[in-house]
């Protein structure tokens, strides 16, 4: 056993965490959020034992819902991903397409990548729990589609990062939807947040649309406005993740992100 | 012949690493033009420019007698580009992959295109092999397929036949010298091969810290620089920083 060549080793990846932000980044927040995460859902059970009761498949509900922003986001990414792995990112790029229409593309081909992962999860809930999603009426349509403009926000968000930051970019993209879990209030209601928390995360939709799920699913009752809040949050964020995108483009083409990419 | 790439005065800075300072040339039609130089003397970078993937700090780019900024996709439409840096998606098969460039450069009769270009670069037998599965040689003729498959008038090739066979590599050389002709299309070349560069191209550049040091046809290098061949032409301007200063 030789010290030195193991030491050696340790060194090449401890210059890799050191040379990247992401990196470092990635390895603090897991434990972070996992840790914040849990503590909120376990204080709220601890204390509104009877919160669920009369509302059988709320949490599975809200799973599901959870899971297509989480699925709408990640495929985005990986489809962004998937051609720098490859090496095909400067074949896209030197092709004759305009920024919009790579967006636009890849908007579409999450939305069906999400659809397909989507669909049995719903269909598996009625026979395997009893639960059927559809309980949520028309105004599922209304909240799946806050989600999946949010996973696509989130998407370009982090696109615009690849772009900017290179592959180190990557874990981020795969943990983008953990950093904001706890701030979504997918599983306990707002209050169970800190007040300088609910603040933050009366700034994103998805509180809205969790709070819409729940009150739809226990209260048997419709709030127009967490809907309406949901989608001008959903608006202002999509604007600025395609502002923030076509500025990374930029500053790629000036730092020279695009040519090397792939290697 | 008419201009097909005119480069004036580009410059492009990393921040205070100047990584050209500022070059100038042309490339006309039926024309190939050597690339060459050192590791990080500018060609990459030069490239890159070229494509439109970095913008020059100054300077302008021209293509068929259009400026580069503010017409990318339209120039974007008639260029292409190959390097073994860079492929295609793996798990697609090569057809699919052609097809997909094939939509993505708005081709409109794509079969006959792949069709074409299959016939011309042995890519018959190989249309519904998985791409990652290919040999580097077949990898890289359907890469050419792929930069052909736009007929584009402007050729960007960045060590088009590292890592191929003399087999190979002479099959691709003579490939690019006849659609050349047949073509009248502009070809820059940028390659680490002395001897590929001796046999295709009639002009060359010499790149060296960002600035060309020398240019002119093969011949007039060798004989003006007194050496047997190309290769000894490059070692002696790649190692002269202290004699040309």
């Amino acid at each position: 056993m030789s010290l030195t060549r193991m030491y050696g080793l340790f060194l090449r990846h401890f210059y890799l965490i050191t040379r990247s932000f992401p990196r470092v980044l990635d390895l603090v927040y897991w434990p972070t959020i996992q840790i914040t995460l849990w503590g909120f859902i376990s204080n709220f059970f601890a204390t509104h034992t009877t919160y669920y009761n009369n509302a059988v498949g709320v949490i599975l509900t809200c799973a599901i819902l959870y899971d297509f922003l989480f699925r709408t986001s990640i495929g985005f990414n990986m489809l962004f991903l998937e051609e720098i792995w490859s090496r095909n990112f400067t074949n896209l790029f030197i092709a004759p397409m305009k920024i919009g229409e790579i967006l636009t593309s890849l908007v579409a081909t999450a939305l069906i990548r999400a659809l397909i992962g989507l669909i049995p999860a719903v269909l598996l809930t009625s026979p395997l729990f009893g639960i059927s999603i559809l309980d949520l009426g028309i105004f599922l349509f209304f909240l799946f589609l806050s989600l999946y403009l949010f996973g696509i926000t989130l998407g370009i968000l982090v696109s615009a990062g690849l772009l900017r930051y290179g592959p180190s970019f990557e874990n981020i993209a795969w943990s983008t939807m953990f950093l904001l879990a706890p701030f979504g209030c997918i599983y306990y209601p707002i209050e169970i947040l800190p007040e300088v928390f609910q603040k933050i995360a009366y700034l994103l939709p998805l509180v809205y649309i969790f709070e819409e799920a729940r009150n739809i699913l226990i209260n048997q009752t419709v709030d127009i406005q967490n809907i309406y809040y949901a989608f001008m949050w959903n608006g202002v964020y999509f604007v600025l993740s395609i502002v923030l995108f076509y500025y990374s483009f930029n500053v790629a083409k000036n730092k020279g992100t695009l040519i090397n990419m792939g290697e | 012949m008419k201009n097909l790439v005119e480069v004036k005065n580009i410059k492009k800075n990393y921040g205070k690493n100047e990584a050209v300072k500022g070059i100038s040339f042309n490339i006309k039609e039926d024309e190939i033009l050597g690339l060459l130089g050192p590791n990080g003397s500018g060609k990459t970078t030069t490239i890159g420019m070229l494509l439109g993937l970095l913008k020059p700090t100054s300077g302008e780019i021209l293509i068929n007698g259009q400026k580069l900024e503010g017409n990318r996709i339209e120039i974007l439409e008639q260029i292409n580009f190959i390097s073994p840096y860079i492929e295609l998606p793996k798990k697609l098969t090569v057809k699919q992959n052609l097809t997909v460039y094939g939509k993505l450069y708005k081709i409109n009769n794509i079969n006959e295109r792949i069709e074409f270009l299959s016939e011309k670069l042995r890519l018959e037998d190989l249309l519904n092999s998985i791409t990652g599965e290919l040999s580097s040689g077949q990898k890289n003729r359907v890469s050419l397929a792929k930069a052909l498959i736009n007929e584009p008038k402007v050729l960007l090739l960045d060590e088009p036949t590292a890592s191929l066979d003399p087999e190979v590599g002479d099959f691709v050389r003579s490939f690019l010298e006849d659609y050349k002709k047949e073509k009248k299309i502009s070809i820059l070349l940028a390659s680490h091969n002395m001897n590929e560069v001796t046999r295709l191209c009639k002009s060359i550049l010499m790149m060296k810290d960002g600035i060309i040091i020398d240019e002119g046809n093969p011949k007039e290098l060798i004989n003006k620089h007194g050496r047997k061949n190309l290769e000894e032409v490059f070692l002696k301007l790649s190692r002269s920083k202290n004699e040309l200063n």
